[in-house]
């Protein structure tokens, strides 16, 4: 067990990067704490296997280190930084029973025959799988193998951090959700750093207690689920999170107010004097309401998702989705829309700048 | 009530008719020749089981069936962590790849009285490329229509040439289907070398090293034309495999029902080996 810091890191799979667009990483600054629960997530390409690779000691950085407990360990090979990790598709030696699958990382390391019956035997226990032991394990179901290949991680005790690489990929749904709530409770029960690398918003903020969001190589938030939920610092943010996710609306500023289509919008707070650059309106469909005035759209469509409706309204060019519930306006109404101020949020080129706390 | 659609016989009956053309009949006439005698003029006289009784006594059959095992032993104990060893080193990405493969499948792509003409002419002690560095640079004395020894290292060597790609094709075909997941996980499990081989490769390539023995062992027991034409047999002979004993009773001698006996006997042994051998090494998969 360890804490995790990641200072200057940058990496790029070209031998001599010159511009920016070079690095797959783009200086990455991170502390985690001991036996915290971190998600990476991320779209596709974003980095994210990159980072784990480097945390895991399988790729070496262009620049930067890697520290456990404040020990440099950039150089050090997998094997020898103490760290397990669990890949997209389970990996379990096939010939072996699933006894000998969790007890090899420990007779790789030379650890006395009796401490490793005990710890398979923990270990099976823990992941519900004792009446397997003996079974050979390739002909194990996929999320039964995505749990050998997890023991295998945990059932060394001198664990630094476990790694997730999208390990619930291959796994059916109704079982994800199964697998999903064990890791939970796995964490709490051994108590070791674990960082999960996803691209599915449900499993990281069900999973961490900090998500860090990821795109094109740099961070751009780190937070609990809530934060990244109420206050995304990046129309990324909060475009990936939440479902719809956030509506993101180019806008002018005039004199503290920003002008949207021509309509006053209201925001949450004072924005820094001088701003300049692309400004945008961030504002979730959650707080967005209809009544007798403000900004004038039709409605395009209307989704019953379930638990609630969502409305989709054209503003001129511009697409706002809001969540309802009961009564909704018919395709074709001409509404008006209107955002709780506290929750309008100004970005410019896309970061955050409006300040919370009510009007100055 | 159920009916029955007939006409799907008519779409076996190009296959029904290709293999009985091909195999079948051909071999019922070995059958044919296996259980009578002929003096030619197409008179035949009813022989019974007499042909095979005589076979499975003689003991020029015991010798030839002998130095075929022997053969195909050598050969496989050679090419096959050979072809293993050879595929390990084999680069898996990068400018190399398609380098290292076609030069592998060259030998594979010489027809077989080429290969064995070409050894042949390698081998000759006083004009041969490697007879002559053997006899004349490192003064061994090697002459292979001469010694017995020299001419079962020379169809060794040819057969191991010839054919060890195959095994290198398709253990590398085995071994770049491993997904990278596995090579770090038994970095981070610790996994020596070795362990890595043994529990991840060697296992991944457990299907097609099934292969590429079955394969091997098949060609190796039926091989003619490359030691005829190499060493023809001799000196003496040493040289004789099943095939080429075969072809000496059947077109030498004309003994057409022994040779008929004989090559049953032959097809049986090669099923039987084959069979067995296929059996036991895909067993673990069924349960």
């Amino acid at each position: 067990m360890a804490k995790i810091t990641l200072s200057k890191l940058r990496h790029s799979y070209y031998p001599n990067p010159k511009s920016a667009n070079d690095y797959a990483l783009k200086e990455i600054d991170l502390d985690w704490k001991d036996g915290g629960a971190y998600a990476l997530l991320g779209p596709s390409g974003c980095g994210k296997s990159t980072l784990l690779n480097i945390i895991s000691g399988l790729l070496v950085p262009s620049e930067g280190q890697i520290l456990f407990d404040d020990q440099d360990v950039t150089h050090l090979p997998p094997d020898q930084r103490n760290i397990a990790q669990v890949f997209q598709f389970p990996v379990i030696y096939d010939t072996m029973t699933v006894y000998d699958n969790l007890a090899f990382p420990l007779r790789n390391r030379g650890v006395d025959a009796m401490r490793v019956d005990q710890r398979v035997r923990e270990i099976a226990e823990m992941l519900e799988v004792t009446d397997l032991l003996d079974q050979r394990a390739a002909g194990l179901s996929p999320d039964n193998k995505q749990k050998i290949s997890m023991g295998r991680g945990l059932v060394r005790d001198d664990v630094n951090v476990v790694m997730f690489d999208e390990p619930l990929t291959v796994i059916d749904p109704h079982l994800k959700w199964k697998l999903r709530s064990k890791l939970k409770e796995l964490h709490q029960r051994v108590n070791a750093t674990m960082i999960y690398v996803t691209h599915d918003q449900t499993e990281a903020l069900t999973f961490a207690d900090q998500v860090v969001v990821m795109q094109q190589g740099e961070v751009v938030q780190i937070g609990t689920p809530v934060e990244l939920f109420d206050r995304p610092a990046h129309t990324f943010v909060g475009h990936f999170i939440g479902s719809p996710g956030m509506n993101v609306l180019p806008c002018t500023l005039d004199a503290g107010m920003a002008m949207f289509n021509g309509t006053a919008v209201e925001l949450e707070g004072p924005v820094p004097l001088g701003a300049s650059g692309n400004f945008e309106i961030g504002i979730r469909p959650e707080f967005v309401t209809i009544s007798d005035s403000g900004i004038p759209a039709v409605v395009r469509k209307v989704a019953d998702v379930g638990r609630h409706l969502v409305v989709e309204a054209m503003a001129g060019d511009h697409k706002i989705s809001a969540v309802m519930n009961g009564t909704t306006p018919e395709k074709g109404a001409q509404v008006h829309l209107n955002f709780h101020p506290d929750q309008t949020r100004l970005y410019s080129d896309g970061w955050l700048i409006s300040k919370a706390g009510g009007k100055s | 009530m159920k009916t029955e659609n007939q006409k799907a016989w008519f779409f076996v009956l190009p296959v029904l008719l290709l293999v009985a053309f091909n195999a079948l009949i051909p071999m019922m006439t070995v059958v044919n020749y296996s259980v009578q005698e002929t003096f030619g003029n197409n008179l035949f006289f009813w022989q019974g089981l007499d042909w095979f009784e005589q076979i499975l006594r003689s003991e020029r059959f015991h010798a030839a069936l002998g130095r075929q095992f022997l053969f195909t032993f050598l050969i496989l104990i050679i090419e096959i962590p050979l072809g293993i060893i050879i595929a390990l080193s084999m680069p898996r990405k990068g400018f190399w790849v398609p380098v290292c493969l076609v030069t592998m499948a060259l030998p594979m792509l010489i027809p077989y009285n080429v290969v064995g003409a070409m050894w042949n002419i390698f081998a000759l002690p006083d004009i041969g490329l490697m007879g002559y560095f053997l006899n004349h640079v490192l003064g061994i004395n090697y002459d292979m229509t001469q010694d017995p020894v020299a001419a079962w290292v020379t169809i060794i060597t040819m057969d191991v040439w010839h054919w060890t790609s195959l095994v290198v094709l398709l253990a590398y075909a085995g071994l770049v289907s491993i997904p990278d997941a596995y090579y770090q996980a038994a970095k981070i499990d610790g996994a020596s070398n070795w362990s890595v081989f043994r529990f991840i490769q060697l296992p991944k390539m457990k299907n097609v090293l099934t292969i590429a023995i079955l394969l091997r062992f098949m060609d190796s027991f039926n091989i003619y034309t490359e030691p005829f034409v190499l060493t023809g047999g001799g000196p003496g002979n040493s040289t004789t495999l099943l095939s080429i004993d075969l072809v000496k009773i059947a077109l030498g001698q004309f003994d057409l029902g022994p040779a008929a006996a004989m090559s049953l006997i032959y097809f049986a042994i090669t099923l039987l080996v084959s069979w067995l051998f296929y059996t036991l090494m895909t067993k673990d998969d069924l349960n």
